[in-house]
């Protein structure tokens, strides 16, 4: 085997030594900084990067609650306004509601008194006529003239009867 | 062997491209010195390329880089823990070097090509292993002082059994190297033996009866292939975490 000839093993020795210990030295000084670098680089990034995410999380986890709040807010201040002017309302109709029925009742109690007053005045009217009608009556049919205060005393008679 | 006169064995030819000589001693730059200098200017090259961008979220060419520089950490990791760090760039550079010394050594070529197995030279593994060893050693030495010899002697084992304990320990510490550089080397070796030959089938038998019986090698040695690509990915994965754990085993002196 030409591996065991040691005319080679000199030649052999020297080149191996040379090139593993350049190799060695550009490995050592300009290669593997240069990886290692950038793989650091990226480990800070990525750490960098995640601590950066976890800190938005945390401020749009806040923003939330702050919005989450004002709507709260908001609502119960809507609400708040809302029964305000519900009650405002409700106190406006009742007000109303009052003077209206007032004046309803002002105005009904005028109209019965109204009423009351025709009645009366057409009912005494009613009775001359009622007593004049009988005297007139009885004497055509009976050619007897009754007086004014038989008649007048008859009608009161009759409508006594009837109420 | 192999038909005609091409041996299985003459792909681990070294042949001197530039003659050289410092001091009397013969340095001449080969075939060899060629693909460990090519191996070594396209590792660095890719390395460069790979993050000339320096993008934060990688593409293709960047993530490959990056593949193996995760991977080689993740080693470290796994076998030292935090005390390996120092050490990230030797082992990456052994792991890197060996592994793309094993793949372009399985560039399909004729064996009068330039295409060459380093690794499957034992002085190469072996210069390779030593380091390790040394390295190894040394450190044990710096973390532990002469306390680093108690290494040698394993715990919860009875007095009288400690004078065979012992040696076995030395022995089995000093056979590292070996080990670690035989494991390497005869992979390569038995591998590109055994495509050169079952290759040298699919020409003969090729030729001798008209093409067809050549299709059975053929088949064969695309299997066989698949599995080299394997095992030069495999071996210098086991270069590299064995490394770990010599290193491992001087920074914690764990048993």
């Amino acid at each position: 085997m030409p591996q065991f000839d040691p005319t080679f093993w000199a030649p052999q020795l020297f080149w191996l030594v040379i090139v593993t210990t350049v190799l060695f030295l550009v490995m050592w000084k300009v290669t593997l900084p240069r990886v290692d670098a950038v793989i650091t680089d990226r480990q800070d990034r990525i750490a960098g990067n995640l601590q950066k995410a976890e800190t938005l999380k945390g401020e749009a986890e806040s923003a939330l609650a702050a919005y989450q709040k004002s709507i709260a807010d908001a609502r119960a201040a809507a609400q708040a306004e809302h029964a305000k002017a519900a009650a405002a309302i409700a106190a406006e109709s009742a007000k109303r509601e009052a003077v209206f029925g007032k004046r309803l009742g002002d105005e009904e109690a005028a109209a019965e008194a109204n009423i009351a007053a025709a009645r009366s005045a057409a009912m005494a009217q009613v009775k001359p006529i009622a007593i004049d009608l009988a005297q007139t009556i009885t004497e055509k049919l009976v050619g007897t003239k009754v007086g004014a205060d038989a008649a007048s005393s008859a009608v009161e008679a009759a409508a006594k009867e009837r109420a | 062997m192999a038909e005609g006169h091409h041996s299985p064995l003459e792909q681990f030819q070294v042949h001197t491209l530039v003659p050289l000589k410092i001091g009397g001693v013969d340095v001449s730059f080969t075939n060899a010195s060629l693909v460990m200098v090519a191996v070594a200017v396209f590792i660095t090259v890719f390395m460069l390329a790979g993050m000339s961008k320096r993008a934060v979220v990688p593409g293709r060419f960047q993530g490959a880089v990056e593949f193996f520089h995760d991977y080689v950490h993740g080693l470290i990791n796994e076998n030292i823990g935090a005390a390996g760090r120092k050490y990230f760039p030797f082992v990456f550079t052994i792991f890197i070097f060996i592994l793309f010394l094993n793949l372009v050594g399985l560039v399909p070529s004729s064996p009068t090509s330039l295409v060459f197995t380093v690794t499957s030279h034992i002085i190469v593994t072996f210069a390779m292993a030593a380091v390790v060893f040394l390295l190894a050693t040394v450190v044990g030495f710096m973390h532990h002082g002469v306390h680093f010899l108690s290494f040698f002697v394993p715990k919860g084992v009875p007095a009288w059994l400690l004078p065979l304990m012992v040696p076995i320990e030395v022995m089995s510490y000093f056979i590292r190297p070996i080990t670690l550089s035989v494991r390497l080397f005869a992979n390569m070796v038995a591998g590109h033996v055994m495509l050169a030959v079952i290759g040298g089938f699919v020409f003969s038998l090729g030729a001798a009866f008209f093409i067809v019986p050549g299709l059975i090698p053929l088949a064969a040695i695309v299997a066989i292939f698949a599995l080299e690509l394997l095992i030069a990915c495999l071996q210098a994965y086991v270069f590299a975490t064995l490394t770990c754990i010599y290193l491992n085993d001087a920074i914690h002196m764990a048993h």
